[in-house]
């Protein structure tokens, strides 16, 4: 037939479509169902850098701190089985958090499947509710355009994973490489027509507010419209609050960001939320942890939300202006039509209660006089000390909190931790990949000593590639956070929060990644500038105080401004 | 206690496999039970339809609908009230002659309803009905009374809506038109 027609391996196809997605980095574990694409890495090592991570969930956290620095979906190669399954928490940790991420993985051949082979599990099937879209390739020419429609699911609209599962058959068997490119998807409507009427009816919304307050989402970041926000917030005088993962959408000291929302934000966010006469939410989807009680959430406000899902509207509280769309277009279109309105009164009302919180809250958390080291402060070093322009990686838990408090940030895309699933677990391998997307920008990852201990076969990722993750231990000898409940909530009846914990410094060194344990304040300062001069990865353990909380705190269930100041 | 409410949900799908699993894993995820579900070929090649009835709260049906509509590969999911839509059900009942009496008793009580028998043999007759679900319910009430139904089946709701406009097919067209510099 035609002559010139060049035949090649699935697998082979597979690796030139990822090429064509412009794919330089894959983290991965090789395994008896994936063998054969693993057979063709070899031949595209000077395109494609694969890490070899220790664990396979390792490699799908990886790859979504790979995505959060770089904002170009990330990528991981796993087997099937279990090689599959344990991208699980990964693959629902994106889905929440709108992370793009590429999940390829091996399955045995067609043939075979439905016979209950080695290490056969149906994981289209078991992707599927937690994931964008999850596809079986079962032959080898459906590769390049399956390749092509899983970028670009994952990219495009609200980013989230991708599952592609890829048969044994379908790798070895021979095609030609026919190159596919998908750009539109007739079911899926990634940019929604804006509404020209909601966009008119929220400005005059916006004009006529006397006390506006908006929040900030991450939406600003996957949409890379943070000039868009800047210019918004900037025109209408409009004081704004960011949900944890929206932090880095605009630098901490700009005079109208107010910090950080919800259970754990700042106290002045809370309270302004309940006082606002309009709430503009853009790109953030009102988690539970962010509005506390729904039913006493911003009931005196029109609330205005915009968000390119049409899930999120009305999800969580009851919307009066939804501006649907893709916020990089809807902010311009908003700021267009804005005039500008004196707002310093309700600007300078917030100070109030940012003086009661650091008055409270902040100064003992950040300067104490005696006592162990607490949190908050060890944060606030490392911060200071990269002059806040490291990107910041976090695991779940008081790390998470006291990081996402106390962390400056002057430079977009630069937090990442596990805001929707909350898992454990997730620093370290996100702040490898977070290295690989940034290599120009310091990585710092804060994590506990429960968390650590979840992945930490990942310090021999950091030993093999000698990765420059700089990682903060704040060790309580806690699961810190859960301990803070039982002793709020449960009568200080700690039910296995204590942690026996080992030399962390002996299990670096096994390792040869360097480490310094830190128990005084006076060697703090020297401890993080010895962190971030030393070429490579880094251990700073801080021995902080068993049983610090973070303050302050809405006690679950609450309305999100009755928030506690001590305990 | 939410009021629940019968609810009809049309959604329109690409053919792919798998797409019934992720629809009906919405239902599973909010506890609610499909009553009664029909996927068939619609008059847009290759296009299918799933016409799904449940019982549930007018604030799980919003779920429901933007859930099953965010799946990649559906086009469109809407539901609808009775008045909105033209709909018709399938029912077959296998009877046992035992329980009648007389042929003109059974005669008259399939003549009330829209029936026609398939088979007729000694010990059963099996009678199909096409019609509402409460003109099916109504009959099968009937025949239970005298507990001479041996088998009873029912195809799941189908229907098609009364609006004039072709939502679906102008969906598509209009997106085609959205997107068109794209796919140059």
């Amino acid at each position: 037939m035609e002559k010139n027609s060049e035949k090649i391996s699935g697998s082979e196809a597979l690796l030139r479509a990822l090429v064509r997605e412009n794919v330089d980095t894959v983290f991965g574990y090789p395994g008896g169902a994936i063998i054969p694409v693993y057979d063709a890495l070899v031949d595209h090592l000077h395109e494609i850098n694969h890490i070899l991570v220790r664990h396979e969930q390792g490699a799908a956290h990886a790859a979504e701190g790979y995505a959060r620095a770089s904002g170009k979906p990330g990528v991981c190669l796993v087997t099937g089985g279990p090689g599959a399954t344990n991208t699980l928490t990964g693959i629902a940790d994106a889905m929440l958090d709108s992370t793009p991420i590429v999940v390829i993985a091996g399955q045995i051949a067609t043939d075979m499947i439905g016979t209950d082979a080695f290490q056969e599990v149906d994981f289209t099937c078991v992707t599927q509710p937690i994931c964008k879209w999850s596809y079986q390739i079962s032959n080898p020419e459906e590769i390049t355009w399956a390749v092509s429609r899983a970028f670009f699911i994952a990219r495009s609209g609200r980013p989230g994973p991708v599952v592609l599962s890829i048969t044994k058959n379908a790798q070895v068997g021979m095609t030609e490489y026919q190159p596919e490119t998908v750009k539109f998807i007739r079911s899926y409507d990634d940019d929604p027509e804006i509404d020209i009427t909601r966009i008119r009816e929220a400005a005059a919304a916006i004009n006529a507010a006397k006390r506006p307050f908006v929040l900030a989402g991450q939406g600003i970041e996957l949409g890379w419209a943070h000039e868009e926000f800047r210019q918004f917030v900037e025109k209408g005088c409009l004081p704004f609050g960011c949900t944890l993962l929206g932090l880095s959408s605009m630098p901490s000291d700009h005079p109208l960001n107010k910090g950080m929302l919800g259970m754990h934000g700042n106290y002045c966010n809370n309270v302004k939320t309940n006082e606002c006469d309009v709430l503009i939410a853009v790109g953030m989807r009102f988690d539970d942890r962010v509005t506390g009680d729904v039913s006493t959430y911003a009931r005196q406000a029109r609330i205005i939300h915009l968000d390119i899902d049409p899930s999120e509207i009305g999800k969580n509280v009851p919307v009066d202006i939804p501006v649907l769309g893709n916020c990089k277009k809807t902010l311009a279109m908003l700021t267009e039509r804005l005039v500008k309105v004196d707002r310093t009164e309700w600007i300078d009302s917030f100070r109030k209660y940012q003086e009661e919180e650091y008055d409270r809250v902040v100064r003992k958390e950040l300067y104490p006089e005696s006592g162990p080291l607490n949190m908050g402060e060890v944060v606030d070093a490392v911060s200071e000390a990269t002059c806040h322009k490291a990107i910041l990686v976090t695991d779940v838990g008081q790390n998470q909190m006291m990081a996402s408090r106390y962390f400056k940030f002057t430079e977009k895309r630069s937090i990442i931790t596990s805001g929707g699933m909350g898992t454990m677990g997730y620093a370290i391998p996100a702040g490898i990949g977070a290295a690989y997307a940034r290599p120009d920008r310091t990585v710092c990852v804060f994590m506990g000593d429960g968390g650590l201990q979840m992945t930490v076969e990942e310090f021999g990722t950091i030993m093999e590639h000698n990765i420059p993750v700089k990682m903060i231990l704040l060790n309580n000898s806690y699961l810190g956070n859960v301990r803070q409940w039982q002793q709020l909530f449960f009568d200080r009846r700690y039910s296995f929060t204590h942690l026996e914990n080992p030399d962390f410094q002996i299990l670096a060194s096994a390792y040869g990644i360097p480490s310094r344990r830190v128990l005084d304040r006076k060697d703090l300062k020297d401890a993080v500038r010895e962190m971030l001069q030393t070429e490579g990865p880094f251990l700073l353990e801080a021995c902080v105080a068993e049983e610090g909380n973070v303050m302050p705190m809405t006690p679950p269930g609450n309305s999100i401004d009755n928030m506690l100041m001590e305990c | 206690m939410e009021n629940t409410v019968l609810y009809t949900i049309i959604v329109h799908s690409e053919n792919f496999s798998g797409i019934l699993n992720q629809i009906a894993a919405v239902f599973t995820r909010l506890q609610v039970n499909i009553e009664s579900l029909n996927v068939s070929a619609s008059s847009m090649k290759n296009v299918h339809k799933f016409t799904i009835t449940c019982n549930t709260t007018a604030k799980n049906i919003e779920k429901i609908l933007k859930q099953i509509n965010k799946k990649m590969d559906v086009i469109n999911a809407s539901c609808y009230t009775d008045d909105e839509i033209f709909q018709s059900e399938i029912a077959m009942f296998k009877i046992s002659t035992d329980e009648f009496q007389n042929w003109e008793d059974t005669s008259r009580l399939l003549r009330g309803y829209n029936t026609h028998i398939v088979e007729i043999t000694p010990e059963y007759l099996v009678v199909e009905m096409a019609g509402s679900s409460d003109a099916i319910n109504s009959l099968y009430g009937e025949l239970d009374k005298i507990h001479c139904v041996r088998q009873f089946v029912r195809s799941g709701k189908v229907a098609v809506t009364a609006s004039p406009l072709e939502q679906v097919s102008d969906l598509l067209s209009r997106r085609q038109e959205r997107y068109k510099d794209r796919l140059q």
